[in-house]
């Protein structure tokens, strides 16, 4: 249950550290305020959607933590055996950065609302993230060829079903991104635009984030790192 | 006035009701009298709380209700009355916490001198598999179940060729010696519950799990499947029974052993 | 009230943001059936809910029928016993409490009592409300289908979940576990408006430790039910591809009619963590907001401040936080690493801490209070006394050791129904009677409120008190049949069939609570806008009911917390959050 018990201490922190500056400590009944002057939460800076993007990634972050803690905890069964990955993942990878990049410059554009640029920037990731879900369903192909069905191996039926789930939320992404270039085909005002620009870039880098967990989960190099710590940690203090 | 009679009367009631129903431990039969000990204090301890509370909230009720004129207090905290309720609770749960987990550690630390003996579940009924003159088990899986091997011992472990084997049957254990019940399934969950010896585990198809208890007192006792596993649950049951020494040695001559029953 | 426009206080950032303007319905569909406005999802929420609830109470009366009278209604046979148990559990757990605390209440009191006009994100939460409705009908549906619903127990657990010889395994399980995935999704959308709504669109000057107490508990509730949720989320999916695709990842090797399946390796125990992973905090997403509202049910009724309102704050979050760290305690005996018991066993144990903390300061209020017994007030006692009986023998299963013997016992069975069955529903109809008036603009009959309490908290007392001894004695839970237990005297038997009796009383007084409900629409007294002269902003509206928009041309500013009640020197004995104070107030203290 490592995983999802890291996630909800990083959680954890960020709450903590959210809730210390609302006042915790401070006696309600001793502030009354006069018709002339209001107490002054901490006006916040952040749109209702950006909080509730944030809200939701932490509640997607959740959900992949806990994938990842299953395969974790499945992975000490005895008839556990690593199954290669396709080669295919790696380019895959690249066009994920590919869309997280071509937002990131759609995001410089939109902050001087250059409506060519933004509108350039939206389509080559688009098509990034098309790429991307094309080429994951090229491993899956490549992985029946190969022989390995969902339900071949522990590790086949994670692969299948972690890429799936993270499939599934790179789909919901591309509905944002074409909810983005909606905007700007209605022209709508340049707050707006950026806003959105920006929701779905913080969305597509976490979902860049997810899939080099992911990753490194599936290719067994955080098993091993894992392993290592654990060295480091029974070792620890010895000379 | 009403309401707070009532609370009172809930107390009470509730307290008669636990001094003076009939309903209680079943009558030990083993080493875990411990367990009954930390049971006992728990309830000294909560039902001191319990009637502490209610009575509380009875005598507010009485005394506070409302009455033409009568005004609340405006008292938003008291830091010193809060923080000795607090430490009182600590108190509370500390010394119910310290017995639970030394009894808890007895009961995860298997003394050495304790007997292996298999209790193997299925839908729906108890066997058991008890090591031969060897003194050990033999490997068991559920991949080599199948014919006469229902059990899946494994056929190719010589240390598994003289295990007795009691499919279906009872259950005989000699009193006063530890023993080590190693808990296996074949199918579903399922869990070996003997209300008189208090301790129970749950068994897993694919692991071997297990709990040690040492039988005090000679008899005959029913073994009760406590996990849901399936229509069959509650008819689930088996016999266990508590006997002498000779008794059992002379019950042990009587089974038959793997080699004997899969040639 | 003092309402003061907005250019009065320009230094504070507008509250009502650009991105929530307000959506108009059009037609009655939009404005009764595909409603945004969350006064109406609510109470959609609370209607289903309870719908829903009243089904399974009449399963609860078929368990009751046959444990106290075995063999007297043929109907129940083994099979149809272990579909009424399961249905019940996971109605009454998932689909009712849950839904009704944060889809109910969670919809109506957020906007109001926070001082916004609405939701933030209206159409998620008119989603989010039809989703639900879906995952309802779902399992309504798998009564109906060959098979009927599964009978794999509300905890699901593989693999009996998925054999072929668990009633429902044609459709049940299916129906059982995506009604859960589209209740999760669903519950999703609902709980991203909860939050950000208590987080973004709070009236100017409610500052987070202004809030009622019932908006803590419902906030902290649906941050942890966003978080818990995935996991149950994971192990429906992980179990419907272990069912379906043939994976093995719960799925160990096992024979079942003496052959062997296909699976294999896979660990049940798995799904044990990721279930109660999600399953303990869902005990406290229930409690939580039963905490925050009986808090301020008593406080209103008590009239007097809730005592140590810092640590009752203090106390949410920690629970809140603690609850995800407790799971196992209800695994110790599940065949996981015994050693894992010692830290359960403490966790669990500390948290009673801030759950004693909150019950002391309940009781504390009352001191020194002015007691109006009002059917509202009722509930909250009744609360009290069970939360605390069920939280007591809570201490019992916490505590590793003591919980061998008790555990799968009905001890367990009659403490969860104590603490987070009894307890939280008389918490529900203590809100329903306090909020109605808001909701109707009319009073709810006090006589039927007064039987409705009596029999349902004395009922539900003798129900599920006496039923621990069972348990001690060594009864397991979810026994078909009793007869020839030998543990079991004959004595047992005659309580069985007592309890079942009370059983059936307590649940014919609910409908008497129905008919109140659906009588006082019509007939009951007009309650004007504040009846229970309460200080929250909800009861400060300029109409009531509210209409959408909830505050007229003008969003009301708070000025103060929310408790005070019978402040010395005041006119009144409570002061409304929305009234400016005339000189800032010494330490009264």
């Amino acid at each position: 249950m490592s995983a999802i018990l890291g996630f909800i201490a990083i959680l954890t922190l960020i709450v903590g550290w959210f809730l210390s500056r609302q006042g915790l400590a401070t006696k309600p009944w001793l502030e009354v305020d006069s018709a002339g002057g209001l107490a002054t939460p901490n006006p916040s800076p952040y749109a209702p959607a950006q909080v509730g993007l944030g809200v939701f990634l932490a509640v997607v972050g959740s959900l992949f933590a806990l994938l990842i803690t299953g395969y974790l905890l499945r992975s000490e069964g005895l008839d556990w055996r690593d199954m290669p990955l396709p080669w295919i993942v790696w380019p895959n990878t690249l066009a994920l950065v590919g869309t997280g990049i071509a937002l990131e410059w759609a995001l410089r554009a939109a902050n001087r609302d250059d409506r060519g640029a933004v509108r350039t920037g939206v389509l080559v990731a688009s098509g990034c993230a098309l790429l991307f879900l094309v080429g994951q369903f090229a491993a899956w192909r490549m992985l029946a060829a190969s022989g390995n069905f969902v339900n071949s191996g522990p590790a086949d039926s994670f692969f299948y079903l972690m890429t799936a789930a993270h499939g599934l939320h790179v789909i919901g992404g591309m509905f944002a991104l074409a909810g983005t270039f909606e905007r700007i085909r209605r022209n709508e005002r340049a707050e707006r635009i950026k806003l959105s620009v920006e929701l779905s870039t913080t969305y597509w880098l976490f979902m860049l984030l997810i899939w080099a967990l992911l990753l490194a989960v599936l290719s067994g190099s955080a098993g091993e790192f894992l392993a290592f710590c654990g060295q480091i940690l029974s070792q620890g203090g010895m000379p | 006035m009403f309401v707070a009679v009532i609370m009172v009367v809930i107390v009470v009631a509730s307290v008669a009701f636990h001094v003076f129903s009939p309903w209680w431990f079943s009558p030990l039969a083993s080493n875990w009298g411990y367990i009954d000990g930390t049971m006992v204090l728990t309830f000294a301890i909560t039902g001191a709380v319990f009637a502490a509370v209610v009575l509380f909230v009875a005598y507010c009720l009485y005394r506070f209700r409302h009455q033409e004129g009568r005004k609340a207090s405006y008292e938003p905290e008291n830091k010193r009355l809060e923080g000795w309720l607090t430490a009182l609770t600590a108190g509370g749960v500390i010394a119910m916490l310290t017995p639970g987990l030394f009894v808890w550690a007895q009961y995860v630390e298997v003394p050495d001198t304790a007997t292996d003996i298999e209790v193997i579940g299925q839908q729906w009924l108890w066997s058991f598999r008890l090591p031969g003159e060897d003194g050990k088990l033999g490997a068991a899986d559920n991949r080599l179940i199948g014919g006469d091997n229902t059990l899946g011992v494994s056929p190719n472990d010589p240390l598994g060729q003289d295990d007795l084997l009691i499919e279906g049957g009872e259950l005989i254990l000699p009193v006063d010696k530890p023993v080590r019940f190693l808990l296996r399934s074949v199918d579903v969950l399922h869990d070996f519950y003997v209300p008189e010896f208090r301790a129970k585990m749950d068994m897993i198809p694919g692991s071997v799990t297990y709990f040690w208890v040492t039988p005090t007192k000679t008899g005959t006792y029913e073994i009760l499947c406590a996990e849901l596993c399936g229509v069959g649950h509650s008819y689930m049951r088996g016999t266990v029974t508590v006997v002498t020494d000779e008794e059992y040695q002379e019950w042990l001559t009587s089974q038959s052993t793997f080699a004997s029953l899969s040639s | 009230m003092a309402d003061i426009p907005h250019d009065a206080s320009a230094t504070v950032p507008p509250a009502e943001l650009e991105e929530m303007e307000l959506y108009h319905a059009h037609s009655w569909w939009t404005k009764y059936v595909f409603s945004q406005d969350a006064k109406v999802i609510a109470v959609q929420y609370a209607v289903t809910a309870l719908v829903i609830g009243f089904v399974a109470l009449v399963l609860s009366w078929l368990i009751r029928l046959q444990l106290g009278f075995p063999g007297l209604v043929e109907f129940i046979d083994a099979d149809r016993y272990y579909q009424i148990i399961t249905m019940h559990g996971m109605i009454m757990v998932v689909y009712l409490l849950t839904a009704l605390f944060l889809g109910g209440f969670g919809n109506y009191l957020i906007p109001l009592m926070v001082g916004a006009r609405d939701m933030v994100f209206p159409y998620a939460n008119m989603l989010s409300f039809w989703l639900y409705f879906v995952a309802v009908m779902l399992l309504v549906i798998s009564f109906f289908v060959p098979g009927g619903p599964t009978g794999a127990g509300w905890t699901l657990y593989p693999p009996q979940a998925i054999l072929s010889n668990t009633p429902g395994q044609q459709w049940g399980i299916m129906l059982m576990l995506v009604s859960l995935i589209v209740f999760i999704i669903g519950f999703t959308m609902g709980g991203l408006n909860y939050t950000v709504t208590v987080l973004q669109a709070r009236a100017r000057g409610m500052t987070l430790m202004r809030l009622p107490l019932t908006i803590w508990g419902i906030f902290v509730a649906t941050v942890m039910a966003l978080l818990a949720f995935p996991a149950l989320f994971v192990a429906a999916v992980m179990m419907l591809f272990d069912k379906y695709l043939g994976t093995s990842f719960f799925m160990p090797t096992l024979i079942e009619m003496g052959e062997q399946l296909s699976y294999g390796g896979g660990s049940p125990i798995l799904f044990q963590h990721l279930f109660w992973f999600f399953g303990h905090p869902e005990v406290y997403i229930v409690a939580l907001p039963a905490f925050g509202i009986v808090s301020d049910l008593i406080s209103t009724h008590a009239r007097r401040n809730i005592f140590g309102y810092r640590m009752m704050v203090w106390a949410i979050v920690g629970i809140g936080v603690l609850s995800f760290v407790v799971w196992a305690h209800h695994m110790y005996v599940s065949g996981m690493n015994p050693y894992f018991g010692f830290f359960f066993a403490t966790t669990t144990l500390i948290i009673a801490v801030p759950t004693a903390i909150k019950v002391y300061n309940w009781v504390l209020t009352l001191w020194q209070g002015d007691i109006h017994f009002n059917p509202p007030m009722l509930f909250a006692l009744g609360f009290i006394v069970t939360f605390v009986n069920g939280g007591l023998s809570g201490l019992f299963l916490g505590n590793v050791v003591v919980d061998v013997p008790l555990s799968d016992t009905m001890f367990v069975v009659a403490h969860f129904h104590m603490v987070m069955g009894v307890a939280p529903i008389l918490v529900i109809f203590g809100a329903i009677y306090h909020w109605y008036p808001k909701v109707t603009g009319r009073m709810l009959g006090d006589a039927m409120a007064k039987f409705h309490f009596w029999v349902t908290f004395l009922g539900a007392y003798l129900i599920f008190f006496p039923m621990h001894y069972l348990g001690l004695m060594g009864l397991p839970r979810r026994y078909f049949e009793t007869e020839g237990i030998m543990i079991m005297p004959e004595s047992g038997h005659s309580l069985n069939a007592f309890i079942s009796i009370m059983a059936f009383i307590v649940g014919f007084a609910q409908l008497v609570f129905v008919f109140n409900l659906i009588w006082s629409l019509r007939h009951g007294r007009p309650s004007g806008p504040n009846p229970w002269r309460a200080t929250t902003l909800e009861w400060q509206t300029p109409t009531t009911p509210p209409p959408h928009g909830n505050w007229g041309d003008h969003l009301p500013n708070v000025y103060r917390w929310a408790y005070d009640y019978s402040v010395p020197g005041a006119k009144e004995d409570f002061i409304p959050q929305n009234e400016p104070g005339s000189v800032t107030k010494g330490d009264p203290a």
